[in-house]
């Protein structure tokens, strides 16, 4: 399990974890990178999916219309890029089946990007899920999705800033006219290959009280599991009491996640 | 071993440390946390964010929400909106599922019958193939791919401009009450679609209690493998009983009245579970209304057609062509002087009557538990077998299609058919056991053999009991 090669070559490397995503049902066979798309509920992810994959899955107006993950495929700068496509959540928070298939993904999967679908005319609302996915991955880009429809009802959104805000790319789509996809694709594949880091916003607002139990955690945390990037986040779920972490940890499956954009490591085939 | 173990004891040292560190920070941590989440996002939407309009939803999209979920006109627009979508469906497929079946059948099955014969194949394996598989599979793009065609795109273009969750907001009271969950009203919605597609839709619900209501009455939503069934014989004997002019719109009454009862049954069933073996009360959920939103068109029509349509036919031509080799062999192997079929259909026909159906319907139902779509070509061939109606089939075990709904309406009715026998084969197709694809998916999403039983056996049970009511009504009438 924990026979490590290290990759000297990490330029080229993907980063992400074959043994999870191929315990998660991920057939990485032929694929260089795994692409997550997450998002609220009917913001439009199924049908960005689908231009990016040409697949036509059934699209609606619908919210929970994807249940369970969809999976594509498609080429990018001689790269061949997984697409899984998740539920539509409000929240990584909470612990419904849809929820949990969306967070375990992200966490455990460990995609090589998460593109991330906002409803462009809720972006507030929308952001909420955006900060807690940053928690776990770094590796993200926005999709500012419907911004047609944004612009109709007179919203401007500045996304320069609000990319300097989250430190990701920020790229306005509108999935159902097609337009922005070539910029969406253009910083997927910059992320995934490193050659855009990104600096992910991080939630600072606790109370002193919380933040000092956050810190003593994951200090402890990352002596167990030195690889773990995501110990703070770990450590917040961990006094919340969230069962399937706490599973992780009891069973050291948390350690699976281990690979790290600092030192990229590679399944020994 | 022991390093691996002393492992795990460091990470459960780890764990009751969270613990007593949750201890110390309160009850309300969940809160804060989430609350902090809140501000964040609320500053960085406030500092990239200019010009938010206060009325983000345009004035006619509020007063249109207010229309289709009101407390007065909310139900009766949803029926009104039904009822035109199969009225349109029932008035138009009609032209072009009669040219199907003269290409497929009147023209296409003799030339195929000729080569065969010209070939020299025996007529044992001519019979199963051509009269068997082939002529099932004909009658099911002949009858069921024009009011698919018709329906899914409709119905598709409804969802895409965004009035079934406006549906699932009216309804949610509703469930509530009958202690559900009140997004039982989308999978019941997708059910229109497809049980097994509603079925595996109810992951969209929280809690074990709720999600197994959701999809033990799921079955009650009446699927497109169910729709034709309802169609035909709306028409046959429904119509029929209305001035002709007004033949179509009765029928597609008759149609959304059997799916209204099929809501109602959901309902009632949902509250006798809550109230009984799934004791409970009721979660709250938030549904987020999503703005109106044009659909485009032409792109429906293509996703309609591939994703709905396509599928949904190949699924049906996949199970019927098994299940019209089944026919042909059970007509036609004969112990002593009958056939299978006939010994099946003079055993149970005295039962059956008695609740107002016939053998036919029931050895048909057992034959077509793949598929709800084949019902009623298995019946139509049945009956013409019982009753030798020489002349208007090609002989035994062979499924064929009528010129008209008239013909077909005449087979039935020589075979002994009632009004009554058509109102309740409509109650039967509605309350019966799911198709095996979804009794599947039941006993995969449920991962219980016992609620897998009890969601085919129930409705059975309950199908048997209201054909039994409505037959005893009638004759007593």
């Amino acid at each position: 399990m924990q026979n490590k090669n290290i990759n000297s070559d990490c330029v080229n490397c993907p980063v992400h974890n074959v043994a999870n995503l191929v315990k998660l049902g991920v057939d990485m066979e032929g694929f260089n990178y795994v692409v997550a798309l997450a998002g609220n509920p009917n913001t439009g992810k199924s049908t960005i999916f689908n231009n990016l994959t040409g697949l036509r899955q059934h699209t609606g107006n619908w919210p929970g219309k994807t249940v369970s993950r969809a999976e594509g495929g498609y080429e990018f700068k001689d790269n061949k890029f997984k697409i899984v496509d998740l539920p539509g959540t409000y929240s990584l928070l909470s612990t419904s089946t849809d929820e949990e298939v969306a967070r375990n993904f992200i966490l455990f999967g460990q995609p090589d990007v998460t593109v991330i679908v906002v409803d462009s005319t809720k972006l507030e609302r929308n952001l909420n899920l955006v900060l807690q996915i940053l928690e776990i991955t770094d590796r993200a880009v926005v999709s500012l999705n419907l911004i047609d429809e944004a612009t109709r009802k007179n919203i401007k959104i500045n996304e320069r800033e609000l990319s300097k805000q989250l430190g990701i790319p920020v790229v306005p789509t509108s999935a159902r006219s097609r337009t922005g996809m070539d910029e969406l694709l253009n910083y997927i594949h910059q992320v995934a290959t490193g050659e855009y880091v990104c600096k992910p916003y991080r939630i600072k607002g606790y109370s002193k009280k919380i933040n000092k139990s956050i810190d003593e955690l994951s200090k402890r945390i990352i002596t167990l599991f030195p690889d773990l990037p995501n110990a703070r986040w770990v450590a917040i779920r961990l006094l919340e009491g969230d069962q399937t972490i706490i599973d992780a940890v009891k069973s050291g499956e948390i350690g699976s996640i281990s690979v790290s954009t600092s030192n990229s490591i590679s399944e020994a085939v | 071993m022991k390093s691996n173990n002393n492992l795990l004891d460091k990470n459960i040292e780890l764990v009751s440390y969270a613990d007593s560190l949750r201890w110390e920070l309160g009850e309300n941590l969940h809160d804060s946390i989430t609350e902090t989440i809140f501000e964040d996002a609320y500053s960085i939407a406030s500092k990239s964010v200019s010009s938010i309009d206060k009325k983000v939803r345009t004035n006619w999209e509020v007063s249109l929400d207010r229309l289709v979920t009101s407390r007065i006109f909310g139900f009766p627009i949803m029926f009104l909106l039904l009822s035109l979508v199969f009225w349109l469906t029932i008035e138009g497929a009609n032209v072009p599922s009669q040219f199907l079946s003269s290409i497929l059948i009147d023209d296409f099955h003799p030339m195929l019958k000729g080569l065969s014969a010209s070939l020299g194949i025996p007529h044992f394996i001519d019979g199963l193939l051509i009269d068997g598989a082939y002529l099932s599979m004909a009658w099911v793009i002949s009858v069921m791919l024009p009011p698919m065609a018709i329906f899914f795109p409709l119905f598709t273009l409804l969802e895409d401009f965004g009035y079934l969750p406006r549906v699932a907001f009216n309804m949610d009271k509703l469930f509530q009450k009958a202690g559900a969950h009140g997004k039982q009203a989308l999978t019941m919605s997708m059910g229109f679609g497809c049980n097994a597609a509603g079925v595996i839709a109810a992951r969209v619900i929280d809690s074990p209690r709720e999600r197994l209501i959701a999809i033990i009455t799921n079955n009650f939503s009446l699927c497109n493998g169910r729709w034709p069934t309802q169609i035909l014989i709306a028409s046959i004997f429904i119509g029929s009983l209305a001035p002709a002019s007004l033949a179509g719109l009765v029928s597609a009454g008759a149609v959304v009245g059997v799916a209204l009862l099929g809501i109602f049954l959901s309902l009632v069933t949902s509250w006798g579970l809550s109230k009984t073996v799934l004791k409970g009360e009721a979660s709250a959920f938030s549904l987020e209304l999503p703005p109106y939103r044009p659909p485009v068109i032409l792109r429906t029509l293509y996703t309609s057609l591939i994703d709905r349509t396509i599928i949904v036919l190949w699924r049906a031509i996949v199970f019927a062509v098994p299940a019209g080799m089944v026919i042909w062999l059970v007509s036609n192997i004969h112990i002593y002087d009958l056939s299978l079929a006939e010994y099946f259909i003079d055993f149970t026909n005295p039962y059956a009557l008695f609740i107002g159906l016939n053998g036919v319907i029931f050895l048909a139902y057992i034959i077509a538990i793949p598929a709800n779509e084949i019902v009623i070509p298995t019946i139509l061939m049945l009956t013409v077998m019982t009753t030798g109606l020489i002349g208007t089939g090609q002989g035994n075990g062979v499924m064929f299609e009528l010129d008209s709904i008239k013909e077909t309406g005449d087979i039935l009715r020589a075979g002994g058919w009632t009004v009554l026998t058509g109102i309740n084969l409509m109650l039967f197709s509605l309350i019966h056991n799911p198709c095996s694809t979804t009794i599947y998916t039941i006993y995969k999403e449920t991962g219980s053999l016992k609620w897998t039983i009890f969601s085919t056996v129930y409705p059975i049970i309950l199908g048997l009991v209201v054909c039994f009511l409505v037959a005893q009504i009638w004759f007593l009438v």
